[in-house]
């Protein structure tokens, strides 16, 4: 019997076993019972990999497609804060569907750690995960366009930021195979991603420790005769449980200069032998069902190996990672401010607004400074990469303020509220919760 | 196409300026800070060369007015506002004090160039004006003006009376834009600004203070006692339109306020470039793949400062983009202003917390910087009348609601 299997069995005995007491019943406590098991089902289980699609390529092509940078005609040398016509468009129908669709949704999915499926599927529908595949292999643009990514995480972010992860995860896959994958992993793979039904994947390098590098990772890949064996524990992976494709994050042993071997991405199918899941709820992000991914012993071919862990290419990923939750924190950020605005107006004390006392309307006014800083921050790193200058300080420093200010607006804004921001009433708890979040994972999404 | 980076067409500007600042204010930096109320001569020099770059400068060039006007442009338009932001960042990177006390280029200067008319314009272009609106009884307040000008009907003159503080270059400039009430009974839609010839008997220099910082630049008090000027030296109306209001002689500081951000963001970057040079003597230097609290403590600090400090520099580029392309932009400028001043002043005390004794002794500029700092964080609105400047806008409130 496996470990997961196991485990398995220990819960569904446990389960029975408190089902059949009486005193649940005599206590009136069915109802939470059953809520308290549901949760510790959720927790405890480790489920084997989901049995997914069966990946092959279709067609073969000699050399990658790759999104091209900018062009230098198009990008006249001039400050600008106007988006294209195109990202306006993308971004007037993300912020319509977040509004519409996400919002109204956002609380129960918090409750349920689930976003609905229907709603991923009309996210599907904006065509997110395409946006990182060069047009010659199915997708929307190009020209590469980290901006636009950009643009579209804030917008859905302004409805709620879980469901936004758990919309974007495969777009991360999607871009990193874009981006980094050879002719035959992107014929496999791409193909899915522009179709009708895209997968549910994700792009997995957080794990569960303190002081977590990505550049020093504990979940390690041997080389073997014929490819690779993975092992470690990634956490805070969105929708693992019901992902068919992950691209993992190891430290591929042997390579590197210092013994210590190198950071590298690995193609992992979720059917691959070895590939459990196991819920990993958290503070925040909880419509992305976030999940821990284990791998045991997980036998891998050599063509799995995406991006020929080039040093350059993984830091690359790390960057832009760090830009989609800096996105993702200013959509947020925007989203405070504009519910404290009516919210500080509406509410009275003392006989008149609680906004016409300065403590509360500076809060008011550093929230908006904040947010727009960070917003201009992230705006600019992405820009720089679509333009193929160098990003890596420029996100360092969004992440910088995302993980500073964030957490202050997540604050503020509860406290603008008082206690009734501390209650479920309003979302601005779970925007603080949220807010945590963007400035401590690495990768997940990519821009 | 969005894009943030510095507009390539003002790049020359921004080096000649840099060179100014490093060949010329970095030198007598020092040298002024101790001597306090020495006008730097050096600046004479400088006020010729300027003027000759201006001249051949289709942008504008240097300019304390901030761009007064845009030539009808379609599209996305990088103008004088941008580029003086630029300049006065990279020109305070050299010296705070002297792009201060530029000869030619005093506050009141953007007064005239905001609202004079064309005869006022001959007269005064050309002057060096400074700007006095503060008295010993108000800062912030600037409607409490009791400063009084009586209209002298038989002369043709108005007679000023009262106390100004607080005047930048006020003992070196040519001419001074007063603010003065031309009936106490009407309140704020009765203050006008007046231009006084320096050397007007009635306009008394009573002291120069001793400051914090800016050093190199005097600060002058004036007792105005029945000083008399011709009517034609009032700026803009004199009729009072009580519905109008205050809203006239404020329209100054809309585009002042992206100028002092513009000079928070040149004492920040002149800080933070020097504590990187010094802590990378001291073998620190900043990881930006590495996560912040995975490197030493002063390079997680320098990585915090250095990002704020992105975030008001792309504000106070933000507030002047929004200017030369003509959207409204107060909120903006009000951003850009109450964060680049905090900032500033936070990142330049802190540079000489890491740098230590060496950040602190006189050897090294960054003490001085810090003091420097200040006044970006209290001078053309202070950071809190920013935020409730940006308050009243977001919340909609009057300033009788909002206090």
């Amino acid at each position: 019997m496996t470990v997961t299997e196991r485990g398995m069995a220990y819960g569904i005995r446990a389960l029975t076993r408190l089902a059949g007491l009486d005193v649940v019943d005599r206590l009136g406590l069915r109802e939470p019972a059953n809520r308290a098991l549901k949760r510790a089902s959720a927790t405890s289980f480790r489920t084997a990999g989901r049995v997914g699609r069966t990946f092959a390529a279709t067609q073969k092509r000699a050399d990658p497609g790759r999104l091209k940078p900018e062009t230098a005609s198009k990008s006249a040398a001039l400050f600008d804060l106007t988006p294209t016509d195109e990202q306006q468009m993308l971004q007037d129908a993300a912020r319509e569907f977040a509004a519409a669709e996400i919002r109204p949704v956002a609380e129960q999915a918090d409750h349920d750690d689930k976003t609905p499926d229907a709603l991923l599927a009309s996210a599907a529908e904006l065509g997110l995960a395409t946006l990182g595949v060069p047009e010659e292999l199915g997708g929307a643009v190009e020209e590469r366009s980290a901006v636009t990514s950009v643009l579209i995480a804030e917008a859905l972010s302004h409805g709620d930021m879980g469901i936004a992860v758990a919309a974007l995860a495969p777009a991360a896959v999607s871009t990193a195979l874009g981006l980094w994958g050879d002719a035959d992993q992107q014929a496999t793979y791409l193909p899915a991603f522009v179709g009708e039904d895209v997968p549910v994947a994700a792009l997995a390098i957080q794990e569960p420790r303190p002081l977590f590098d990505p550049f020093a990772l504990r979940t390690t890949a041997r080389r073997t005769a014929d490819g690779f064996v993975l092992n470690g524990v990634k956490s805070l992976v969105p929708r693992a449980a019901e992902a068919e494709l992950f691209v993992v994050a190891a430290q591929l042993e042997g390579a590197g200069g210092n013994g210590n071997g190198t950071p590298a991405f690995f193609i992992v199918e979720s059917k691959t032998a070895g590939i459990s899941t196991e819920a990993d709820p958290a503070m925040g992000l909880r419509a992305a069902s976030t999940a821990k991914l284990v791998l045991e012993d997980v036998k891998l071919p050599a063509g799995a190996l995406l991006g020929g862990a080039k040093p350059e290419v993984y830091r690359e990923a790390i960057a832009l990672g760090r830009i989609a939750w800096s996105a993702l924190a200013a959509g947020t950020s925007k989203a405070v401010l504009d519910y404290v605005i009516p919210y500080v107006n509406e509410r009275v004390a003392f006989g008149e607004p609680i906004s016409h006392r300065q403590a509360v309307a500076f809060a008011v006014s550093n929230i908006a400074i904040e947010t727009e800083g960070l917003r201009l921050v992230t705006y600019r790193a992405a820009s720089r990469a679509d333009r193929a200058a160098s990003f890596a300080r420029e996100a360092a420093l969004a992440r910088r303020l995302t993980a500073d200010k964030g957490m202050q607006i997540g604050s503020q804004g509860v406290q603008l509220l008082g206690g009734h921001g501390y209650v479920k009433d309003h979302p601005v708890e779970r925007w603080y919760r949220d807010l945590r979040a963007a400035g401590i994972v690495e990768g997940t999404l990519l821009v | 196409m969005i894009n943030l980076e510095n507009p390539k067409k003002f790049q020359g500007l921004v080096d000649m300026t840099r060179q100014v600042s490093t060949e010329m204010f970095r030198p007598i930096s020092r040298k002024y800070d101790r001597a306090e109320h020495t006008y730097p001569k050096e600046l004479d020099t400088l006020r010729a060369l300027l003027e000759g770059m201006n001249e051949g400068d289709p942008s504008g060039g240097v300019s304390a007015s901030g761009g007064r006007s845009n030539k009808q442009q379609t599209g996305n338009v990088n103008g004088g506002n941008i580029s003086t932001v630029l300049s006065v960042a990279e020109a305070c990177w050299g010296d705070t004090s002297f792009v201060l006390t530029m000869p030619g280029q005093g506050l009141g200067n953007a007064a005239i160039a905001a609202v004079a008319d064309d005869e006022q314009m001959a007269r005064f272009g050309d002057k060096w004006a400074s700007m006095a609106i503060t008295e010993p009884h108000f800062g912030s307040d600037s409607a409490a003006v009791k400063t009084t000008a009586i209209l002298d009907e038989e002369t043709g003159e108005y007679v000023l009376n009262g106390t100004k503080i607080f005047v930048t270059s006020g003992e070196r400039c040519d001419v001074v834009v007063v603010w003065a009430s031309v009936d106490p009974s009407l309140g704020r839609a009765a203050i006008k600004s007046f231009i006084v010839p320096r050397d007007n008997p009635g306009l008394e220099l009573v002291r120069l203070e001793h400051k914090l910082g800016i050093r190199g630049s005097d600060t002058a008090q004036f007792a105005l006692v029945d000083c008399r000027i011709p009517k034609e030296n009032l700026l803009g109306t004199p009729e009072v339109e009580v519905k109008k209001g205050f809203a006239g002689v404020m329209q100054t500081f809309d585009n002042t306020r992206p100028m002092v951000a513009a000079m928070a963001v040149g004492v920040a970057k002149a800080s933070l470039e020097r504590t990187f040079e010094l802590l990378k003597e001291a073998g620190v230097e900043i990881d930006y793949d590495k996560p912040a609290h995975l490197q030493i403590g002063a390079a997680a600090e320098l990585l915090r400062l250095e990002s704020d400090y992105e975030a008001f520099r792309l504000l106070t580029l933000e507030a002047a983009w929004m200017a030369d392309n003509r959207k409204p932009n107060s909120v903006n400028a009000s951003m850009a202003k109450a964060k680049a001043g905090r900032g500033a002043t936070e990142i330049a005390l802190k540079c000489v917390e890491l740098c230590g004794a060496a950040g602190y002794g006189e050897d090294e500029l960054l003490e001085k910087w810090a003091r420097d700092a200040k006044i970006l964080d209290i001078f053309e609105g202070t950071q809190q009348i920013q935020l409730l400047i940006i308050a009243r806008n977001l919340l909609g409130k009057s300033s009788a609601e909002l206090k």
